[in-house]
């Protein structure tokens, strides 16, 4: 008779495990088509952002008759408010109403430089409006001026430079637009990731308890050996996963320039691995506790509940908070307890006001909270996991 | 006392006011067979469970080779739970690679190993399916591969047997005594008893969660009543009621089945018989190990 794995290390059976449940999930449909579903959501967004972006800063003015002399003066001052005009000169007015009817022309100006008249098709953007009231205003006062025998350009000059001198107390953040959609990015994939493979794990014990094959293993391995294999396999999924989208989506943004910055995106991925990490290891444990109580994959959805629902209080009160002010008391005080820091702090943190105390205190939280749960969640399952047939109660599994 | 002995010694467990075993105590030994019977709820399962570690007894003690049980010479026994115990979405190969290295085997002997049983127990052309896919006679068979797969030294079957076809019951016969000729101890616990009587070299009925016989057939036999057959076809119903030290066990046809108290006179039997008009047989019979074990389930009412 052979005598072989009388000696084995108590790591392998753990790696085993995880290489299986590794293996088993990434080769299957489910894990490919939500990745690429994931992506083409991104990219969907990206375009969009794009899109908006170009609509919101370029506009397309006619300009008609004696108006076509306020072409310079009025790219100058859409310059100022920071957009674009492409100038078209239209032979006249009724060619160009039909042109502002068809949206070829964003607005249409007629009339005298002192009196000018604009046609828009049913719309005058606020900006664009105050533009176009700037250099009516000028010409006006340009006329006048001469009339009094000062130089408009002189004038004009002396006025350009008449400014207050601004003091900022805190630094300008031009890139806060950019920073709250990369903070709602990460949190809403922090989010995806946990339910579905925190569920993942839960599924995974029902189907190891309903099919019996648990009994096999614990006649083979030690309880905790495969908890941890699962939650180790089943982790590096959800990370593969999210590093695919995460590179893919700072490809994608860097590549139609919705971001500036790639150290922004890359920080916030960074960020997220990190939140990852401890978020899962947190709740995967209390899925695969909560899960080994029932035997039926129809029973999970009542045991699971709780946990889903923490999550998803995190990411709908969390995200809300962090759109209205991202360094509220609220916000702040929930970003580092261990139940919602996983989804809040990540964004926070892409979002550049969370100092690194704060950072630092919901990481030790999160790894007290992780040791705890651990201990507790490998009891529970060791104690129900073989129990077979109706639900186990949690009071019988802590005796 | 040899070493390759598998003891079950004084071991108890209750879930709680429910007594599922009570100093259940056995021995299997190197190259048997031992046949483990019993009602349903009896004690089989938890026992078997107990063997393997899946479960705690609250005292007593299993020995294999004279040292209680520990993790690491647990995972030398093969065990084939009662209900399926399989990944169902996982291939029938994966799957046996992946128990064999569980157990400690590399990865090239786990293969060697699995696709060795496959073949044995006519699985290869179902190698590659998923487990799911299978007849449930094919399933039973890659769950025995699976007890198999790591080459154990003690075999603990739960209900081996059932739902397998007359072919897969001869091929797991002979897997089992195979086994047996090789020095593992294999107990199997099966409600087939005219199966378990043909193959088993000892067999142990189990009731209420104790060990109420023990032994080879005829050594359980001979705590046994003798038992007579006559057939004798003209004799009315109730020929033989009345006749001293004398119970009808069963009447089938034109034979009658009696049980004889220790001192009756089986000559009394056949004059009585006689008187009935002609007998074409009249032999003394061994009781199969069907009868034995109602037996004990009816001395279970009675007690």
């Amino acid at each position: 008779m052979s005598s072989q794995g009388t000696s084995t290390h108590p790591a392998r059976p753990v790696l085993l495990v995880a290489r299986r449940e590794f293996l088993n999930k990434v080769r299957s449909r489910s894990f490919v088509i939500g990745t690429v579903v994931i992506i083409a959501f991104l990219a969907g967004y990206v375009l969009l952002q794009t899109f908006l972006f170009d609509k919101s800063t370029t506009s397309t003015v006619g300009l008609t008759g004696q108006a076509t002399v306020v072409a310079e003066q009025l790219k100058a001052t859409a310059k100022a408010a920071g957009r674009t005009i492409d100038i078209k000169d239209v032979a006249d007015p009724a060619a160009g109403e039909d042109q502002v009817r068809k949206g070829d022309l964003d607005a249409l100006v007629t009339g005298a430089s002192g009196a000018l008249r604009v046609v828009v098709k049913n719309n005058l953007d606020d900006t664009l409006h105050s533009i176009l009231d700037t250099v009516a205003q000028q010409q006006v006062l340009g006329g006048q001026l001469a009339e009094a025998g000062l130089d408009p350009r002189k004038v004009e000059q002396n006025m350009a430079q008449a400014r207050p001198k601004v003091t900022m107390l805190e630094p300008k953040d031009e890139q806060h637009g950019e920073r709250l959609a990369v903070g709602l990015i990460v949190a809403g994939l922090l989010y995806y990731s946990l339910l579905v493979y925190g569920m993942m794990v839960a599924q995974g014990v029902v189907e190891e308890k309903s099919s019996r094959v648990v009994e096999i293993m614990l006649a083979t391995i030690r309880p905790w050996q495969l908890l941890l294999g699962k939650v180790i396999g089943l982790g590096a999924v959800g990370l593969l996963q999210l590093l695919i989208i995460g590179a893919g989506g700072i490809g994608l943004a860097v590549s139609t320039n919705v971001l500036d910055t790639t150290s922004l995106a890359g920080g916030a991925l960074a960020a997220g691995v990190l939140w990852y990490l401890l978020g899962f290891f947190l709740y995967a444990t209390i899925f695969a506790a909560v899960a080994s109580l029932v035997s039926r994959q129809e029973d999970l959805q009542s045991v699971v509940t709780p946990i889903t629902m923490a999550i998803v209080v995190a990411f709908v009160v969390g995200i809300n908070l962090m759109i209205q002010d991202a360094s509220g008391t609220a916000v702040t005080v929930l970003s580092m307890l261990p139940p919602f820091a996983p989804v809040l702090m990540p964004g926070r943190m892409a979002l550049g006001v969370a100092p690194a105390w704060e950072v630092l205190l919901a990481v030790a939280l999160a790894l007290a909270s992780i040791a705890a749960i651990t201990w507790f969640g490998g009891r529970v399952y060791r104690n129900a996991v073989l129990r077979t047939g109706a639900r186990v109660k949690l009071r019988e599994v802590l005796r | 006392m040899t070493h390759e002995v598998l003891e079950i010694d004084r071991v108890s467990k209750r879930y709680g006011e429910i007594v599922a075993l009570q100093d259940m105590t056995f021995q299997v030994r190197a190259g048997e067979l031992f046949g483990f019977v019993g009602s349903n709820g009896a004690g089989k399962t938890t026992t078997m469970r107990i063997t393997l570690g899946v479960l705690a007894a609250d005292s007593g003690e299993v020995r294999w080779g004279g040292l209680p049980i520990t993790f690491q010479t647990r995972r030398r026994i093969g065990y084939l739970p009662e209900e399926r115990g399989l990944y169902p979405k996982m291939k029938v190969l994966d799957q046996l690679v992946y128990l064999g290295e569980l157990h400690g085997m590399s990865t090239n002997a786990a293969h060697r190993s699995a696709e060795n049983w496959i073949a044995r127990l006519g699985l290869r052309e179902r190698r590659n399916d998923e487990v799911q896919k299978l007849s449930l006679g094919n399933q039973q068979r890659v769950q025995l591969a699976a007890a198999l797969v790591h080459d154990p030294e003690v075999l603990v079957l739960d209900e081996p047997f059932s739902g397998l076809d007359p072919v897969a019951v001869d091929v797991m016969s002979q897997v089992l005594r195979e086994q047996a000729a090789a020095g593992v101890p294999v107990m199997f616990s099966s409600h087939q008893l005219d199966l378990v009587e043909r193959l088993c070299d000892r067999i142990g009925i189990v009731r209420n969660g104790q060990m109420v016989a023990c032994g080879t057939v005829d050594e359980l036999r001979a705590g046994a009543p003798p038992q007579l057959v006559v057939d004798a076809p003209d004799a009315p119903a109730g020929w033989a009621n009345g006749l001293a030290g004398v119970t009808v066990v069963e009447q089938v046809g034109t034979r009658t089945v009696l049980e004889l108290a220790g001192d009756a006179d089986d000559q009394a039997v056949l004059r009585a018989a006689i008187a009935t008009g002609p007998v074409r047989e009249f032999s003394r019979s061994k009781p199969s190990l069907t009868e034995l074990f109602r037996n004990v389930v009816t001395q279970e009412k009675t007690a």
